[in-house]
């Protein structure tokens, strides 16, 4: 997909943005989380939303350096992205990644980068609500058994929990909670830098004790908002065997799949 | 007379001994590094009224919620008598209030029966869960000997506190009708107007009269006796909850505390501020925490403040998928170490805090293991019924072992190199916009 706007060209050309997109490390370079990327690229392409990405000056939010424990790594690249947006007086912030979602909007005002900065579901929900996107009566899962998956940094963290859901009740889809859902949500075990390590000794891995939760729901597929949770929930479904029966799909993908006849 | 002079002599004592304890509480508690707790004072109201007096946190859980809250709520209107205990213990009177009140008497006693009634019931079911039942996070490393011990103690003590109030009670009710002129009417009271003939029925005014003396001396004796219990026990929640929750942080959940000399650091590396401006001292300073004078003293505040009832660890997602790490762990830990520290520089009283050293720290207390194991996910901040986070000092001690003693797990090593280098967690040889140009 070609048409995707640089900010370097939109500034060079002179021109204002909308909102900017910010994709991440796992959205730019995870092949799983790059489709999710392309995904939402596409519907905002489809809606016509003036966006942009900042592309190559777009750097590490520094979430997994800082919660690793080294702050003078979370600084350089925290304060090099702050001086990349400021010099484009971005104001309005997306982005598809809870982890940058939390940085960017908890954590950069201190460094001196202020922003409205939103997670993806709640533009979304946002464009379905002020009909801008419209969804097609098609989508191949209409009345299927979905669950969701609260990742931590959206959902506990952040308070987000009715954005995503409102989506799903938007996809016409039968939505089945988890047993630990919400504010109780389990994690994926992704965050606080653990997807960069092996895990600490233990009984079984954290992703497991999710999926078998996933598989108790009986659902065909399970959603998630973050590009971590997506690559743990599918290596879980995928250890259990079930990679056939249980899909794992962004928010995104889904509504994608849905504005389609 | 008698009576007058020893309860003085007791009572005074007791509280002058609990003022002290309570005195070196805080003076531990302030070990921790100044933190200056900002926010909206309405808002600190709001949570204590909700958090700490309404318990809104621990209705996650509702029957041991409901179970607590009578208990509770017997122990909160039970001040009101202790009043008049005092009053009567000190001026030598007997329920000096019941004829200034009247039918108030009437009704604010009764309202402390009913409760102490569900009370009883409730203690009684906490016993046999903590003895019999034993819900898995109550049985867990952390808990043995002396937590676990604590725990049952604190169950009955309050028994003894209800057999206290059961016996004055129910004995006064048949004594008012002996002798009306030096026991004051209290009217009908909602349980011991039954329970006392029950009980007590048939008893000569002699007995009747040593019963409702053992009682009155009984219930106030183990109040005292509690007072000073509390600085050693988990019980100090029903003191400390309160100035844990009023101080909570206000912040975002999600924003970790910034590190200003550091952020000042690399502006100046970066040629974004004078160098000057990057106030850093000859001396290479300490980052992170490595002992209990390195945490907040809001930290130090919250261990004091847990109540070990391991909500946090039965929700985190390392402790229960067989991980070492407990958060419960994480903050009784902090709490012996400040109790050592505490000890330590009371032995040798020159020494400021910073300088104590026994050459021991936090990390003898708290492995590396377990400090690597969380996944920042805050299941345990949400879980705390009382406020406490327990992922601050977690995140604290790995500040230390990254940033001051370059250790931690390896497996980050490359993720480090990688951001400061590339400016992304995985060293990619495809530009950040590739995914533009594929399908």
């Amino acid at each position: 997909m070609s048409n995707v706007p640089i900010m370097a060209d939109v500034a060079a050309a002179g021109k204002e943005i909308e909102v900017l997109f910010w994709v991440g490390c796992a959205g730019s370079f995870d092949a799983r989380a790059q489709k999710v990327t392309r995904a939402f690229s596409e519907i905002l392409n489809a809606v016509g939303i003036n966006y942009a990405i900042l592309g190559k000056e777009e750097s590490c939010t520094g979430d997994p350096a800082r919660r690793a424990g080294n702050e003078f790594v979370f600084q350089m690249t925290a304060l090099q992205n702050i001086e990349t947006l400021n010099g484009y007086g971005i104001k309005k912030i997306v982005t598809a990644c809870p982890h940058c979602f939390n940085t960017l909007k908890n954590e950069y005002p201190a460094l001196g980068g202020s922003y409205d900065v939103i997670h993806h579901t709640q533009l979304l929900q946002d464009l379905i609500n002020t009909g801008r996107l419209k969804l097609q009566g098609g989508g191949s899962f209409n009345g299927k058994r979905i669950t969701y998956h609260d990742s931590c940094y959206l959902g506990r963290i952040n308070g987000v929990y009715e954005a995503p859901r409102a989506l799903l009740e938007a996809l016409d889809v039968e939505l089945v909670e988890m047993k630990r859902c919400k504010s109780k949500g389990l994690c994926c075990g992704a965050g606080g830098a653990q997807m960069f390590k092996e895990d600490e000794p233990g009984e079984k891995r954290i992703n497991k004790e999710r999926v078998e939760e996933v598989l108790e729901t009986g659902a065909s597929a399970v959603a998630a908002n973050c590009p971590f949770c997506l690559t743990m929930l599918r290596d879980g479904v995928t250890a259990e065997g079930k990679e056939e029966q249980v899909m794992v799909y962004d928010l995104a993908e889904l509504i994608l799949d849905k504005m389609k006849d | 007379m008698i009576q007058q002079i020893l309860f003085i002599v007791i009572a005074g004592g007791a509280l002058l001994f609990a003022a002290r304890q309570f005195l070196q509480i805080k003076k531990k508690i302030s070990l921790g590094q100044p933190e200056e707790i900002k926010g909206d004072t309405g808002e600190r109201i709001k949570n204590v009224l909700l958090i700490a007096l309404g318990q809104k946190k621990m209705f996650k859980q509702w029957v041991p919620a409901l179970m607590h809250f009578a208990i509770y709520a017997a122990f909160l209107i039970t001040q009101i008598e202790l009043l008049e205990i005092f009053f009567d213990g000190v001026t030598g009177a007997h329920r000096a209030f019941a004829p200034a009140l009247g039918g108030f008497y009437t009704f604010v006693i009764s309202t402390i029966e009913v409760l102490t009634f569900f009370a009883f019931f409730a203690t009684i079911i906490f016993l046999v869960r903590r003895t019999l039942v034993k819900p898995a996070r109550f049985t867990q490393t952390e808990m043995q000997g002396w937590p676990a011990r604590d725990g049952i103690l604190i169950l009955l003590g309050e028994l003894v506190l209800i057999a206290g109030i059961v016996c004055m009670n129910g004995a006064d009710v048949l004594l008012q009708k002996l002798d009306p002129a030096h026991y004051p009417d209290t009217g009908t009271l909602a349980v011991s107007s039954w329970l006392g003939p029950l009980l007590f029925g048939g008893l000569s005014q002699q007995s009747l009269v040593v019963v409702e003396r053992f009682g009155w001396w009984l219930h106030i004796l183990t109040v005292l006796a509690f007072l000073n219990y509390l600085p050693i026990s988990k019980h100090l929640h029903i003191v400390l909850a309160f100035f844990n929750v009023y101080y909570s942080r206000l912040k975002p959940r999600g924003e970790m505390e910034n590190m200003p000399e550091i952020m000042n650091e690399v502006k100046s590396m970066m040629g974004l501020i004078e160098a000057s401006e990057a106030d850093m001292g000859a001396e290479l300073p300490e980052f992170g925490a490595k002992d209990v004078t390195g945490l907040s003293w809001k930290t130090l505040l919250e261990a004091y403040s847990c109540t070990e009832c391991g909500r946090c660890t039965e929700q985190c997602p390392a402790n229960l998928t067989g991980k070492k790490l407990s958060p419960r762990k994480i903050m009784m830990d902090i709490r012996d170490r400040t109790d050592e520290v505490a000890a330590g520089l009371a032995v040798s009283e020159a020494v400021a805090p910073a300088d104590f050293d026994d050459g021991k720290s936090l990390f003898d207390y708290i492995a590396s293991e377990e400090l690597h194991a969380c996944t920042t996910c805050q299941a345990c901040v949400e879980a705390c019924p009382v406020m406490i986070n327990p992922m601050e000092p977690i995140l604290a001690l790995r500040r230390y072992e990254i940033l001051t003693e370059s250790k931690g797990p390896a497996d980050w090593i490359p993720m480090f190199t990688s951001v400061e280098n590339n400016g992304a967690v995985w060293a990619v040889a495809d530009p950040r916009d590739g995914w533009t140009r594929e399908d």
